[in-house]
């Protein structure tokens, strides 16, 4: 059986004592695409962070390729790839700097010519000296995500990546997804955008109030059907009512 | 390291941010500091050290905290924090960054200094820049620190003296005591003990900050 990519037990956090998430078990394997949906405030962001360790859970347990972080944190790291709702883009500098000071921490083998081969695939080659600062949410999307996808990681984990993106960006997007699916790259992505979500993943995790409430296999073909299950899990009948 | 460092380097060649809020605070804090003193009082003279270091350390604590600020933009720390880079390294890369910064403002400000308080240093001169290079290094070294716990909060810009300021008394104290004997023609050897703890600072603090560092910065 293959090593999950990511595989969380139990995994609750609070924030100020408030519950953001509670108890969630899930599991990723190498290779899968999962979408995670729920409405504002379930703990989808909060589940992401969790499990690129960017947060620490406060009871449960995350491990990524089977490893908790606490021994050999940096080769996983190494192996995640990240986009989240903001760019960790530096805004005084242009997308190449960006992107070449990154493939130095990733210790990326030929940085320049995988800069150039990312900003093409993405779109940005006409803006790639322009600073940050001075780039639409669009084009800064399209350079956070060729920094999540430079070291080609394994894991790769995006937060609402379609938020912003006007229709060719998000057909962009949703290639360079499937590329790195197709690769054998494991995602995880949360979205609002149902379509957008079906259109790459095959299997759906939803999220209400911190918990998990759905886990299941899921079609492009099914939207509506899809969209039924969402609104039935996410608002429950009361017992009384449903009586 | 050096591609932390070159980073920070990149961004302060492109904004001047830094280096031109360290050298006005410092500029400032000498010229108000300077006319406060009557040019012939011998008083000018014995308050000189206790000058230079207020606006050393006035001037190192924004740009301790202006280091950081540039890493909360677009949550760049996460992005830092999601590398295959240990934290420690992070936190010796903005120190490092810190202290360059800070020395290069003490290059201008410190012949200006000598300047407004008439001072003949020719011989002293490179004696204090050895008391001072020590002093920036402890400073930065506690700054760094504090300043990755204080940028996450909401009154970072009043959270970073009230934490760094009580913790680098040694360093001030130090700081003065050893330029003031060196501004009055001692030698290091005659300040053998205020170096030594000025080392030990440093040290002890470089340490600890390379260990806590992770914690500092995490959620």
């Amino acid at each position: 059986m293959a090593v999950p990519a990511i595989e969380a037990r139990g995994l609750s956090k609070t924030f100020g004592g408030l519950p953001a998430l509670r108890g969630v078990d899930f599991r990723l394997d190498p290779g899968e695409a999962v979408a995670l949906f729920g409405p504002n405030g379930a703990g989808k962001s909060t589940l992401l962070r969790l499990c690129a360790m960017l947060l620490r859970p406060s009871a449960g347990s995350v491990k990524i390729f089977a490893n908790d972080g606490r021994d050999g944190a940096a080769a996983i790291r190494r192996r995640i790839g990240f986009l989240s709702h903001q760019s960790f883009l530096y805004p005084d500098l242009t997308p190449i700097e960006n992107l070449l000071f990154y493939a130095r921490l990733f210790a990326v083998p030929d940085a320049t010519r995988r800069v150039d081969a990312l900003l093409d695939q993405v779109g940005l080659i006409g803006w790639a000296n322009r600073p940050v600062r001075t780039l639409s949410r669009g084009l800064e999307q399209r350079c956070a995500l060729a920094r999540a996808l430079l070291h080609e990681p394994d894991l790769l984990m995006l937060d609402e990546p379609f938020t912003g993106l006007d229709v060719d960006a998000s057909a962009t997007l949703r290639a360079v997804l499937s590329a790195a699916h197709a690769r054998g790259a494991a995602v995880l992505m949360t979205t609002h955008d149902i379509s957008q979500g079906l259109a790459i993943c095959r299997r759906a995790v939803i999220l209400a109030r911190g918990a998990l409430v759905w886990d299941g296999a899921v079609s492009a073909d099914d939207r509506e059907g899809f969209e039924r299950t969402f609104l039935g899990v996410i608002h429950p009948r009361p017992r009384a009512a449903a009586a | 390291m050096f591609a932390l460092l070159w980073k920070d380097l990149q961004i302060e060649f492109r904004t001047k941010e830094t280096l031109a809020s360290l050298l006005m605070l410092g500029l400032l804090t000498l010229l108000i500091l300077s006319f406060a003193f009557d040019p012939m009082s011998e008083l000018r003279g014995e308050a000189a050290p206790a000058v230079l270091w207020v606006a050393v350390i006035f001037a190192g604590v924004l740009g301790i905290n202006r280091s950081f600020l540039t890493e909360r933009e677009n949550e760049c720390l996460h992005g830092l924090l999601l590398a295959p880079v240990d934290r420690g390294t992070i936190y010796l890369a903005k120190v490092a960054g810190n202290v360059l910064f800070m020395v290069t403002a003490q290059l201008i400000v410190g012949p200006i200094f000598v300047l407004f308080f008439n001072l003949p240093l020719t011989l002293a001169l490179p004696r204090l820049a050895v008391v001072v290079l020590l002093g920036l290094i402890g400073f930065a070294a506690v700054g760094s620190l504090f300043a990755a716990i204080s940028v996450r909060t909401r009154a970072r810009e009043v959270m970073l003296p009230l934490l760094l300021l009580p913790l680098a008394v040694p360093v001030l104290i130090a700081g003065v005591k050893a330029s003031d004997r060196i501004l009055a023609g001692k030698t290091l050897s005659d300040v053998s003990q205020w170096l030594h703890l000025l080392l030990g600072f440093d040290l002890v603090f470089l340490v600890v900050g390379w260990l806590l560092f992770e914690y500092a910065v995490e959620e």
